[in-house]
C-alpha cells in the first residue's frame, strides 16, 4: 500500500502526520517513509537513523557544440520551456528551464546538442528503529523537483524490498511536484486546517487528486481554530474525514522539541489509529 | 543611443511595465533619429515557461544600449542580457515612459541587473 500525504496549503502538518504515522505504523508492520518534499525535506529532523545508502541523482541537459552547430535556429522553436535561445551566432542553454526531454538533442540535424549529465540531488536511505526512511533532496538552486521525485520513486521500486506500508510525504501545493509525488499512490490523505485559506487550497487539492483518479480522504489539523466551513464542504463532497487533530499549545511545544506527538498526546494517538484502521480496510 | 523601455502601452504617455519578461510592450527610443517605436510583446501571455529569456532574446535583437524597466529581469533573462553591452535601469515602475526617459537623462534612475 502506497499512501501519499499531501495538502494544498503549506504548513498544515504533512510531515508531522507522515512521521508520526510511519513511526507508529512500523510497530505492527513493515513501513517505509519517503520524504519527497525535495525542495525542503524536513522529515530527517524527526527521523535520523543509520545510513544505508546514498545515491546521487542526475539529470541530462544539452551541451551546445559550437563547432558542429550550423546555426539553423530550429532548436529554440522545439523547446517548450524556452531553455534554448539563439543569440546571434550563439545558442544559449538555460539549465534552469530545461526539463531533460531530449527533443533538441534528438532532432538537431547537426548533432550539436549532445546531452551531458548534471547533478540533480541526493537520495538518502536510512534505517531508524526498523523504519526505512528515504529522503530526497534537490540540489540548492535547482527548480526541477518533479524529475527528482520520479527518480526517487523508481529508486525505491528498484532498491528497496516491498513494505506493507509506504508513506510518501509530498511537496505542498498542487503543481507538478505534488502531482509527481501523489500520482503513483494507492491512496492520498489531504491534510488541511479549518481556515478559509485551508479550505480554499483543500478544494484545489481535491480537484487535482480527483483528476488523477486516486481515492482520497481528509485529515483536519488544528481543529478548533477558524470556522467549521471545511467540515460542511467535506460532507457535501462526500469526502471521508479520517481524523481530526486538535489545536493545542502542547502539540506545538512537543513538535518544536522534535518529539513523537502520538506518544504524548492521546488525541493524536487515536487519530493515527483511526487513519491506520481506515487504510487497513482498503487493502 | 537606443533606449529600450518595458511598457504597458504605446507612446510616450504609456507607463513603465514593472515586469520584464511579461511586459506588454517594448518601446525603443532612437535618440539619433528621434523616433519612438513600439513592439507588441503580448503574445508572451501564452508562454508558460521561459518568458524572461524570450523577451531577453527580443531585446538582444533590438540591440539597445540602455534598458529602463521596473522590477528588473530574473536570473534566466539576466544571463542573456549579460551577453550584451547593456545598462539596465530598474525601479522606474509607475512613471510614464516620458518621465522615465527624463529621469534617465538627469541620472536619477537606479542602475541594476
Amino acid at each position: 500500500m502506497r499512501l501519499a500525504i499531501a495538502s494544498g496549503k503549506g504548513g498544515t502538518g504533512k510531515t508531522t502526520l507522515a512521521v508520526n504515522l510511519a513511526i507508529k505504523a512500523k510497530e505492527k508492520q513493515s513501513c517505509l517513509l519517503v520524504d519527497l518534499d525535495v525542495e525542503e525535506p524536513n522529515g530527517g529532523i524527526f527521523v535520523q537513523g543509520d545510513l544505508v545508502a546514498e545515491h546521487e541523482a542526475r539529470r541530462a541537459i544539452p551541451d551546445w557544440d559550437a563547432a558542429a552547430c550550423t546555426l539553423c535556429g530550429k532548436c529554440p522553436s522545439w523547446c517548450l520551456y524556452n531553455a534554448l535561445i539563439k543569440l546571434g551566432d550563439t545558442i544559449l542553454v538555460m539549465p534552469n528551464l530545461c526539463h531533460s526531454c531530449y527533443a533538441c538533442s534528438e532532432m538537431c540535424p547537426a548533432s550539436a546538442l549532445a546531452m551531458k549529465p548534471d547533478s540533480l540531488g541526493t537520495i538518502t536511505h536510512r534505517r531508524f528503529e526498523g523504519l526505512d526512511f528515504v529522503e530526497s533532496r534537490l540540489e540548492i538552486g535547482l527548480e526541477q523537483a518533479s524529475p527528482l521525485i520520479s527518480q526517487s520513486l523508481a529508486y525505491i521500486d528498484e532498491h528497496l524490498e516491498k513494505h506493507d506500508l509506504q508513506i510518501l510525504d509530498s511537496p505542498p501545493g498542487t503543481a507538478c511536484a505534488m502531482v509527481s509525488a501523489v500520482k503513483q499512490a494507492d491512496f492520498v490523505i489531504l491534510i488541511s486546517e479549518p481556515t478559509p485559506f485551508g479550505l480554499h487550497d483543500l478544494k484545489l487539492a481535491v480537484q487535482t487528486v480527483r483528476e488523477l483518479g486516486i481515492p482520497f480522504g481528509a485529515v483536519i489539523n488544528r481543529d478548533g481554530i477558524g470556522n467549521d466551513e471545511i467540515y460542511g464542504y467535506l460532507k457535501e463532497e462526500k469526502i471521508p474525514l479520517l481524523a481530526k487533530i486538535p489545536h493545542q499549545r502542547r502539540i506545538a511545544e512537543l513538535y518544536s522539541q522534535g518529539a513523537m506527538l502520538y506518544k504524548e498526546i492521546a488525541e493524536i494517538d487515536e487519530a493515527l489509529e483511526d487513519i491506520l484502521s481506515y487504510i487497513g480496510r482498503l487493502r | 543611443m537606443k533606449i529600450a523601455f518595458t511598457a504597458t502601452g504605446e507612446g510616450w504617455d504609456a507607463l513603465i511595465d514593472p515586469r520584464f519578461g511579461r511586459t506588454d510592450y517594448i518601446l525603443i527610443y532612437d535618440e539619433e533619429k528621434d523616433e519612438l517605436v513600439s513592439i507588441d510583446n503580448r503574445e508572451i501571455m501564452d508562454v508558460a515557461h521561459g518568458a524572461g529569456p524570450k523577451t531577453a532574446q527580443k531585446i538582444h535583437e533590438l540591440d539597445p544600449q540602455v534598458l529602463i524597466t521596473g522590477n528588473g529581469p530574473g536570473g534566466n533573462a539576466a544571463s542573456i542580457l549579460k551577453q550584451m553591452q547593456l545598462k539596465i535601469y530598474i525601479k522606474a515602475s509607475g512613471m510614464s515612459v516620458r518621465d522615465a526617459y527624463r529621469s534617465f537623462k538627469n541620472n536619477e534612475l537606479i542602475l541594476g541587473g
